[in-house]
């Protein structure tokens, strides 16, 4: 379980309670919508209705009528503060203008175009349906084929093309490697929109304290990461920022970064000068929101005869909307295609585009869309040489014998398990059986099916990306004898002043009881960018370590000069200093504490007082996550329902803190995973209305949607320090192929099922009766 | 828009108020009697985050009217756990089984196990996750809270003496 010199873990490894749940479990977090400040004001938006136009004219003249109503802004009340929007690579102004309200033109439905500041919500709503909009509505480009062709959604550029990636046109040589491979497979695969769906929506409060002091209470993934967002976005080098999260519900790429509606209180909060508030409502989410995926690719893989890869090529798009938090997003998926397979030779492109459709955001798992149609791919190949998927993994993956190998992207691994991760899952079920079962099941009319993927993902990344640094840990030992630490970290769900309480708690030898996390609040740890890229538990854990391995040196420094000991002696077991051979000469921690910090004259001459560590840990460039899953469906030929019938995973995260908490990851990641193949769709009709605007039109998975899921560990220990890898976005990326390989194993008496999610009863059920039932939709 | 005066007990004691017609339960829960513990996830009746309890029987307050609970007994989450801080069985379940992530839903899912379970009651596994399809969890993946089932249900009567 734990890397090579660490002890067996007093407190590593174990399933902690969480030092969160007793106040989220008494109705005693405190989520941004839980602010109330004296003074405070509430906002609402004016949303346009059509996606795609000139704004002719505002009329706020009967809102403002509305008693109770302090303000309205239109986004030429904000012309003079500077606004230089940015993502979540904050050192990069984004090349869309984004403006807060918009300025003119209009570029999807759902745009906040005015804010009404009143006494109460309800108030600034009533007066937001009295502002009369006069438009001129124009065709909009709302599909990624539309974006080909159609007038630019910003007239300051030529095209609608957001960014692109590689070489348009498959090269001459790869193709002669195509042409003379045994067998080419083509995958496509049509991965619809879908929306982020945190529990608590978008929301902050925003207060200037007096001309120099700027406060906010937002909704967020790292208190740090708005601060310096803020800056540099509204350029108020000058003023003071302070910004606190305490609690987050959820967030998985949403709330990387504030956006248009949190820039616009902020601004009136500055102008207005009283505590503003803006709660987004669940409707306004689904509308106005930044949203995610909407991709399509086409992946060209080369086989021989035995079924080994040589070659391929990847062509993918991604619709990132009018106003994407970054035109990147989603751009990278190229780059994990391969490093966990034997492949030879791999071109590729990647587009992004602009539409008259909400923004895209980041959204956990990026690398879900390769691994989905890699997996795909992969498994068509096996049937067409008529092997096992498991066999045709075996015959591709790099293995345990193979590495170091150098992948040909110019990722090197030297330390990934995919291939073992799968062993591991073929030791606990029995392939051979299941194809008896299968073969039976069918017979009598039942569809069974078995999906097996593999993957491996960078995780932890820290230095070679803008925002992605080192995280930070202030350990101390107060005078009571009680430990607090103030970290760089940041839980939206997470856990992190749990995980990290038991590193502490483990390396100190104190009570888990006795330590206390402080995080949520910029004022407390250092810069960190918060969850993103599954990093913390690796990052902030090795920080963690470190820093608590410091403070116990100045501990047994202290500890050999109060005893007369030699500093070597000293251990330090549930908050109790013992030197060994002389248990005669044990004291309390709380002891020691109360001379460093009042008695420096006990201190060995030199040191100074205090009983504090603080530690940046860099960590690596990236840290590799391998994982293995594989499901079995039944696929209703009555209704085109499927049902998970088991669901096994196989991950190698390293060194595990927590196994609750890292299977929780696991699982929170494979049941968004299991929405994205089965339930949730975010659509537009042909004026770009969106389609789904409430829970009851976006499925999100319920609780009997989601299987209980068998956890097996493979812990080999990271080069990080503690060993950890990162496990955040995992289940989101993996569990999309294993459940598509799983229902297209299923419906092939029926054909080869095109990946085309999500894989609704009516699209599934029109594929086995072969005819369309989408009743024109 | 109309006023109306108001008065529930909540959580054992007395709250009065004057709302208008419109305020739905959740906001003067939230918001006149500070029981930030009610979360409002989506205000459509979906997610089933604001749940509480009136009269005993568990309900959706982002639908009901504040007017309409004139006069009832409102139980919130913050009322669940004993004065001196012990938690309620549901709560101590959803600790122990690792049900929550990010906790904003939780409220809902709590309450919800919670006017199920009252008086003793030991419903089945499947009649507790049952009445769970109307609370929507986007952290968890719904294992804990499915485990938490397990344990609160009359199939497993290892611990039933805890409930009161």
């Amino acid at each position: 379980m734990n890397a090579p010199g660490i002890p067996a873990g007093r407190f590593i490894g174990k399933r902690m309670p969480r030092k969160e749940d007793p106040r989220l479990l008494t109705g005693r977090g405190q989520f941004v919508d839980d602010i109330a400040l004296p003074g405070m004001l509430h906002c609402a938006f004016a949303r346009t209705p059509i996606a795609r136009g000139k704004i002719v004219s505002i009329d706020t003249s009967a809102a403002r009528e509305v008693p109770g109503v302090h303000m309205i802004y239109t986004a030429e009340d904000f012309a003079d503060q500077t606004v230089r929007m940015r993502g979540f690579f904050v050192e990069q102004e984004v090349p869309v203008r984004t403006p807060p309200l918009c300025e003119g033109r209009i570029a999807h439905v759902g745009e906040p175009f005015a804010m009404v500041v009143a006494d109460t919500r309800h108030i600034a709503e009533d007066a937001c349906s009295l502002i009369e909009l006069e438009y001129e509505e124009e065709d909009p480009v709302i599909t990624m084929a539309q974006a080909r062709t159609g007038a630019p959604v910003h007239p300051s550029m030529a095209d609608n093309m957001a960014g692109m990636t590689g070489v348009d046109e498959i090269g001459a040589e790869l193709q002669a490697k195509l042409d003379k491979s045994a067998f080419v497979i083509e995958e496509h695969v049509v991965h619809q929109r879908v929306a982020q769906s945190p529990m608590e929506t978008r929301g902050i409060v925003a207060t200037r304290d007096g001309p120099e002091e700027f406060t906010l209470y937002i909704t967020c993934q790292s208190p740090h990461l708005v601060a310096r967002w803020v800056t540099l976005t509204l350029d108020i080098p000058d003023m003071s920022i302070k910004v606190i999260a305490k609690d987050v519900g959820g967030s998985f790429g949403l709330k990387n970064n504030p956006w248009r509606e949190e820039t616009a209180v902020m601004i009136a909060a500055l102008k207005f000068g009283r505590p503003l508030k803006w709660i987004e409502d669940r409707y306004e989410y689904f509308i106005g929101a930044n949203q995610a995926r909407e991709q399509e690719m086409t992946l060209k893989l080369g086989f021989d005869t035995e079924g080994h890869m040589t070659c391929g090529h990847g062509d993918y798009d991604n619709n990132n909307g009018a106003f994407p938090h970054g035109p990147g997003d989603n751009l990278a998926v190229h780059l994990f295609m391969w490093p966990a397979y034997k492949m030879p030779d791999y071109g590729f492109v990647t587009r992004g585009c602009y539409t008259n459709t909400p923004g895209q955001a980041a959204y956990r798992g990026p690398w879900q869309m390769e691994s989905l149609i890699r997996e795909a791919a992969l498994d068509r190949a096996a049937r067409r040489l008529n092997i096992e998927p498991y066999e045709i993994r075996r015959r591709n993956l790099i293995t345990a014998a193979d590495q170091p190998a150098t992948t040909g992207m110019g990722i090197m691994v030297d330390d990934i398990t995919p291939h073992e991760c799968m062993e591991m899952l073929l030791e606990k079920f029995d392939v051979a059986a299941f194809r008896k079962e299968q073969a039976a099941a069918r017979k009598e009319g039942r569809y069974l099916g078995l999906g097996i993927a593999t993957y491996i993902e960078p995780t932890a990344v820290s230095g070679i990306m803008s925002s992605m640094t080192g995280e930070f840990a202030q350990v101390r030992i107060d005078p009571t004898g009680r430990v607090t630490a103030s970290l760089s970290t940041h839980s939206q769900g997470h856990g992190t002043a749990t995980t990290m309480a038991q590193v502490i708690a483990d390396r100190i030898g104190v009570r888990y009881e006795d330590v206390t996390v402080f995080e949520g609040d910029n004022s407390t740890g250092a810069f960190g960018p918060g969850a993103a890229g599954s990093r913390q538990g690796v990052i902030a854990g090795g920080a963690a370590f470190t820093a608590s391995d410091m403070l116990v040196e100045k501990v047994k420094a202290i500890a050999a000069h109060m005893l007369n000991a030699n500093a070597e002696s000293i251990t330090i077991d549930d908050g109790v200093i013992h030197v060994a051979g002389a248990p005669e000469m044990s004291m309390p921690l709380r002891e020691l504490a109360e001379v460093a910090h009042g008695h420096p004259a006990r201190l060995p001459e030199g040191m100074v007082s205090g009983l504090e560590a603080q530690y940046r840990y860099q960590g690596l460039p990236m840290v590799m996550t391998s994982a293995a899953h594989l499901c079995v469906v039944e696929v209703s030929a009555e209704t085109g329902f499927v049902e998970i019938k088991r669901w096994m995973s196989a991950e190698d995260c390293g060194t595990v803190i927590n196994p609750a908490v890292v299977e929780g990851q696991i699982a929170g990641g494979l049941a968004q995973g299991i929405g994205c193949v089965l339930l949730e769709e975010i659509a537009f009709d042909a004026r770009g209305n969106p389609t789904a605007a409430t829970y009851k039109d976006y499925l999100l998975p319920t609780i009997s949607d989601v299987p209980e899921f068998e956890f097996h560990h493979r812990n080999t220990p990271s080069k990080s320090t503690g060993g950890m890898r990162g496990v955040g976005e995992g289940g989101a990326i993996i569990g999309p192929p294993t459940l598509c390989n799983a229902i297209i194993d299923a419906l092939t008496p029926f054909g080869e099922l095109a990946i085309d999610l999500p894989f609704s009863p009516t699209k599934l059920l029109g594929f086995i009766e072969g005819r369309d039932l989408s009743g024109g939709h | 828009m109309s006023d109306h005066d108001i008065a529930m007990t909540i959580n054992g004691r007395r709250h009065s108020g004057t709302v208008e017609s419109r305020i739905s339960l959740s906001d003067f829960l939230r918001g006149d009697a500070g029981y930030t513990g009610v979360h409002v996830g989506c205000e459509h009746g979906v997610c089933g985050a604001c749940t509480v309890m009136v009269d005993g029987r568990a309900v959706r307050s982002c639908l009901m009217l504040a007017v309409q609970a004139d006069g009832a007994d409102v139980v919130t989450v913050e009322g669940l756990a004993a004065p001196d801080g012990t938690l309620h069985p549901v709560q101590q379940a959803f600790r122990d089984e690792h049900a929550l992530q990010c906790g904003f839903c939780t409220p809902g899912f709590v309450m919800t196990l919670a006017a199920l379970t009252q008086g003793g009651a030991r419903p089945s596994e499947e009649e507790l996750v049952g009445a769970l399809s109307g609370n929507l969890c986007r952290c968890t993946g719904y294992q804990g809270i499915k485990r938490a089932c397990r344990r609160l249900s009359g199939s497993n009567m290892a611990d039933a003496g805890e409930h009161a």
